[in-house]
This record gives C-alpha cells, sequence and structure tokens, in this order.
C-alpha cells in the first residue's frame, strides 16, 4: 500500500487523473484553468483602482481561489508527508547536460536546490532569475488568456485551435530559454 | 466549496507524486530527454477528447442540469502565439506553470513565493499594459 505513494507515479496515472478533474469541474459547472486566480488575486489586492482589467466580481470566481487552495494542501500532503524525500530519476542525457549548465547532483533531490533550496534566501541574483521567471508566467498567461491548464488540457480537449497555437508558443518560448538562456545562468 | 477543495487536493496530489512539479522534469521535457511529461499532457488530452466527444453525443450536462462551461476562445493567434512564447519562457526559467507555484507552496519550497509574487506582478502590468499589445 505504501508502495502506492513512496514510488512516483507514472505518466499513464497522472495524465488520466488530470482528466477526471477537468472532468469533475465540468460536472460541477466550473472550468479547469489555473491562470486566471493571478487576475482574481490582483483585485482581491485592490488593482481595480488601476484598471478596469481588474474590475472584475471575485466572488464569482471564489470556487477557483478555493480549488488552488485545494492544490496548496494536496501539494502539503503528497510533498510533507506521502514522499517527503523524494528523488527525480531523470534520464542520464538530462542529467549529464543539467551538470554542465553547473547544477550540483540533477535528481538527488526533487528540486535543484540552487533555485528552490533554503540558501536562496540568502542569494539575491537568484531572487531575481525567480522574479522574472513568475514574471513571465504571469504575464504570458494573462496574454495568452490561459497556461497549461486552460489551453494545453481544456483547450486541446475541446479541440480549439487557439489552444494549440498556444501550446505551440509554450514550447517556442520553453525551448528558446532552456537551450539559448539556461545553459549560462547557473555558472 | 468542499467539491473544489478536495479537486483541488486530488490535483495537487498528482502532480506532486507524479513529479510534473519538479524543475527538474519541466528541464527534462524542453530537451525531449524522457517521455513522461508528453505522456503526461497527451494522455490527459486524450481522455479529455474523448470525454468531451462522449459527452456531447450522450447529452452530458453538469449537475445544475446546464452544458459544460467550456470556454470558447475567439479565433486569431497573436495574443495566443506570442503571449504562449512568453509564457513558455516562464515556464523554463521557473520550471513551473501556474498550478505547480501554488503546489510547491504547499510542498514546502519556500522560495517560489518569490515567483508567485513575479506572476501577481507580471498579471498586473499585462493589465496596464494590455492595450498596447497585439491580441
Amino acid at each position: 500500500m505504501m508502495g502506492l505513494f513512496e514510488n512516483a507515479w507514472p505518466w499513464y496515472v497522472a495524465g488520466p487523473l488530470i482528466a477526471v478533474c477537468m472532468a469533475a469541474l465540468l460536472f460541477a459547472g466550473k472550468r479547469f484553468g489555473v491562470s486566471s486566480n493571478f487576475q482574481t488575486l490582483c483585485t482581491l489586492a485592490g488593482a481595480g483602482r488601476f484598471s478596469d482589467f481588474f474590475r472584475i466580481d471575485w466572488r464569482e470566481r471564489k470556487w477557483n481561489l478555493v480549488f488552488i487552495l485545494g492544490t496548496v494542501l494536496g501539494g502539503a500532503l503528497s510533498g510533507l508527508w506521502l514522499r517527503p524525500q523524494p528523488t527525480v530519476d531523470l534520464s542520464s542525457d538530462t542529467v549529464a547536460t543539467l551538470e554542465s549548465w553547473g547544477l550540483q547532483d540533477p535528481g538527488a533531490t526533487f528540486e535543484p536546490m540552487e533555485l528552490y533550496g533554503p540558501e536562496v534566501w540568502g542569494q539575491p541574483g537568484t531572487w531575481l532569475i525567480l522574479l522574472i521567471g513568475g514574471f513571465l508566467v504571469g504575464f504570458g498567461t494573462r496574454w495568452a488568456d490561459g497556461c497549461t491548464s486552460g489551453h494545453a488540457i481544456s483547450g486541446l480537449s475541446s479541440l480549439q485551435l487557439p489552444s494549440l497555437i498556444a501550446v505551440v508558443g509554450f514550447f517556442i518560448g520553453g525551448l528558446t530559454m532552456t537551450h539559448w538562456v539556461l545553459p549560462y545562468l547557473f555558472h | 466549496m468542499w467539491l473544489y477543495l478536495l479537486i483541488g487536493m486530488l490535483f495537487g496530489v498528482t502532480l506532486t507524486q507524479a513529479e510534473i512539479v519538479s524543475w527538474y522534469r519541466i528541464a527534462e521535457m524542453f530537451q525531449f530527454d524522457s517521455f513522461h511529461m508528453y505522456g503526461v499532457i497527451g494522455s490527459a488530452v486524450v481522455l479529455g477528447v474523448l470525454f468531451l466527444q462522449l459527452a456531447r453525443r450522450l447529452g452530458w450536462q453538469s449537475v445544475e442540469g446546464k452544458p459544460f462551461a467550456i470556454y470558447v476562445y475567439p479565433m486569431g493567434w497573436k495574443r495566443f502565439l506570442l503571449g504562449g512564447t512568453v509564457f513558455g519562457m516562464g515556464w523554463a526559467i521557473t520550471g513551473a506553470c501556474p498550478g505547480p507555484l501554488f503546489i510547491l507552496a504547499g510542498a514546502g519550497y519556500s522560495p517560489v513565493l518569490i515567483p508567485l509574487v513575479g506572476a501577481l506582478l507580471g498579471t498586473f502590468v499585462y493589465g496596464l499594459v494590455r492595450h498596447r499589445l497585439p491580441h
């Protein structure tokens, strides 16, 4: 029984469970999409004073804030209790590439300590990298009107061309960054 | 509201247990070194397509008896391609799309609060300058 949680779940368990999440939200009369919560949170913080983009009725989106609260709890359940010290069984090619970028022991921890370890709080250079990365996520998802859940899962599942275009964009951006910028970031 | 909390928990546990929230898995995906992430997204989409096609043919509805609240995107390409590219760059840096940014905060990786604040800033700035961007 514990093996169920100690080992990483394979793709053919995770993918179907993500589809179950989407279907459950649709049956409940809602839709699956995470990034619109950033807009709702800006509205709650008073951003409506600066742009009508944030003059929305957050109460209609309260269910989605409850959903992301659930994801935080789910992350805690898995990350702190079910599988507290996970390693990531990366492909050997990725390990070699990441080592050549200057990362230590890729996959020995769940996240690279260079980006998400506690010592990051004493490294302002890393704050800047993470802040810029997060900024691009927030700016890009609102511009594209969706993220991986809204476009790649909900949009592609409903066979929408705009979502396919967005996913192509995700990869143009991701590949550009991964091959032309990230190799020089950790030295 | 408990239902949304539970669905969110299932989503958070799934993405953590399958390592989708790990920066390493995203780096591996963008190097085409593993099938894992493609299997996750691909199988979710294949089942999602089957589910929605079945729903249409069999007339499934929400529990309130309404059609599913599928968001229909307006036709066009600029905002999707350009915005998608910007998001993709951020995804590769942080190793986290919006869901994992929240999930990792729960999993105890406190520095993820920095890109989370960044994402709120990015959303706010988009709200200020969106009229000057192609859509």
